[in-house]
């Protein structure tokens, strides 16, 4: 009897922990090969057939497509450069330059993945669109309240992530050699 | 019997071990919010579709970039190869191709591709290991893409630099085409 209860027990628990695990590796995006540069953290090995089996589970669950690595790379920001996680409250300057890229867009999404609702419709800037400075790089705006210049309206949401798409870009195809390419500074500014 | 306790206690942990390895490497296959189901559900076998546009109410996936325009052809090449031929649009075009457990294990664009259009075969490793020798030969430029399964997604991206050129890029892809080409002997 003792030894059919420890038996049970076990089982319960190696249960308990096993899927306990999985989910956060799941929901939490633990995935091998992350580049990261200040706020921003690509997988690039997603984007390709060596992708880990933790990432292949993650987007099977999510439903997403991840980036070709021959055709771009996504840099994923859930924080500010100073890991406080990005509130949609909250007024936040993005400034600097991008690494090498023929195109690259930034988009603005709920931590599941939608699109924010605001009244412009306006979910992102492409490097066509975004107005610069005389020197090439440029600041984007990220808040609830309408700014001049690049403004991407976060809705008032409680929590946002930020999506940098670079496309045609020799970063993640040469084996992470790029690894000191500058991505823009992420620097919460006021919260309302 | 307090011996036994940190052997009962090692038991579980190796099992819980295997629990979530298994169930990491299961994912996969028992998904059914996965991206090639969700567009089960919207797209017909072999035939190009452009999606929706994503917007804050509605979007086919999650992650969709909103600065392209994105069609898809779901394929299956058992009844023989895939004839893909996509055309430019004029800032940027992509052609990823994904197995039927969303693994990106082919991209292009339109600088690679490096024509007005982007035009290549898809079939399965048995399908290339049938087509004919010379033709492969003469037919140098000729792209062929092997899939690793049998089924899979064409996805298909054009850019609109701002928001204004968004019915350039659709337009470009939604001419795409995806159609099956019977291979001899079949």
């Amino acid at each position: 009897m003792r030894l059919f209860f420890s038996a049970l027990l076990t089982l319960l628990l190696a249960a308990a922990v096993g899927l306990g695990a999985t989910w956060l590796t799941l929901t939490r995006g633990v995935a091998f090969g992350a580049l990261t540069i200040g706020a921003w953290t690509a997988w690039p090995k997603s984007g390709s057939i060596d992708i880990d089996p933790y990432a292949r589970a993650i987007i099977a669950r999510t439903g997403e497509l991840p980036v070709g690595a021959g055709d771009g790379v996504a840099f994923y920001a859930h924080t500010d450069d100073i890991r406080n996680p990005l509130d949609g409250r909250c007024t936040y300057l993005i400034s600097g330059i991008t690494p090498a890229a023929r195109y690259w867009t930034l988009t603005l999404y709920d931590p599941h993945g939608r699109l924010v609702a605001n009244t412009l419709d306006r979910h992102g800037f492409s490097s066509a669109e975004i107005v610069r400075e005389a020197n090439g790089r440029f600041t984007v705006n990220v808040g609830p309240r309408a700014r001049a210049g690049n403004w991407l309206p976060s809705g008032g949401v409680e929590q946002f992530v930020l999506v940098w798409r670079l496309y045609d870009t020799p970063i993640g195809v040469a084996q992470l050699t790029t690894k000191e390419g500058p991505m823009p500074a992420v620097a919460r500014k006021s919260c309302s | 019997m307090m011996l036994r306790l940190p052997l009962w206690i090692l038991g579980a942990l190796l099992l819980a071990g295997i629990v979530h390895l298994s169930t990491v490497l299961a994912m996969p296959n028992a998904a059914t919010q996965d991206a090639y189901s969700r567009l089960a559900q919207l797209t017909p076998i072999n035939a190009v579709v452009p999606l929706p546009p994503p917007s804050a109410q509605d979007a086919t996936m999650p992650f969709m970039d909103p600065a392209f325009a994105v069609a898809v052809c779901r394929y299956d090449l058992s009844s023989g190869a895939i004839k893909l031929s996509a055309p430019l649009s004029q800032a940027y075009t992509s052609v990823t191709f994904y197995t039927r457990n969303s693994v990106a294990y082919y991209a292009i664009n339109d600088r690679a591709a490096g024509r007005r259009a982007i035009e290549l075969d898809l079939m399965t490793p048995e399908q290339h290991a049938q087509v004919p020798e010379e033709e492969d030969v003469t037919a140098a430029d000729r792209l062929i893409i092997e899939s690793p399964t049998r089924r899979g997604l064409i996805v298909l991206r054009a850019l609109a630099p701002e928001p204004g050129l968004m019915f350039i890029a659709r337009r470009a892809v939604a001419s795409a085409q995806c159609r099956i080409e019977p291979l001899p002997g079949q």
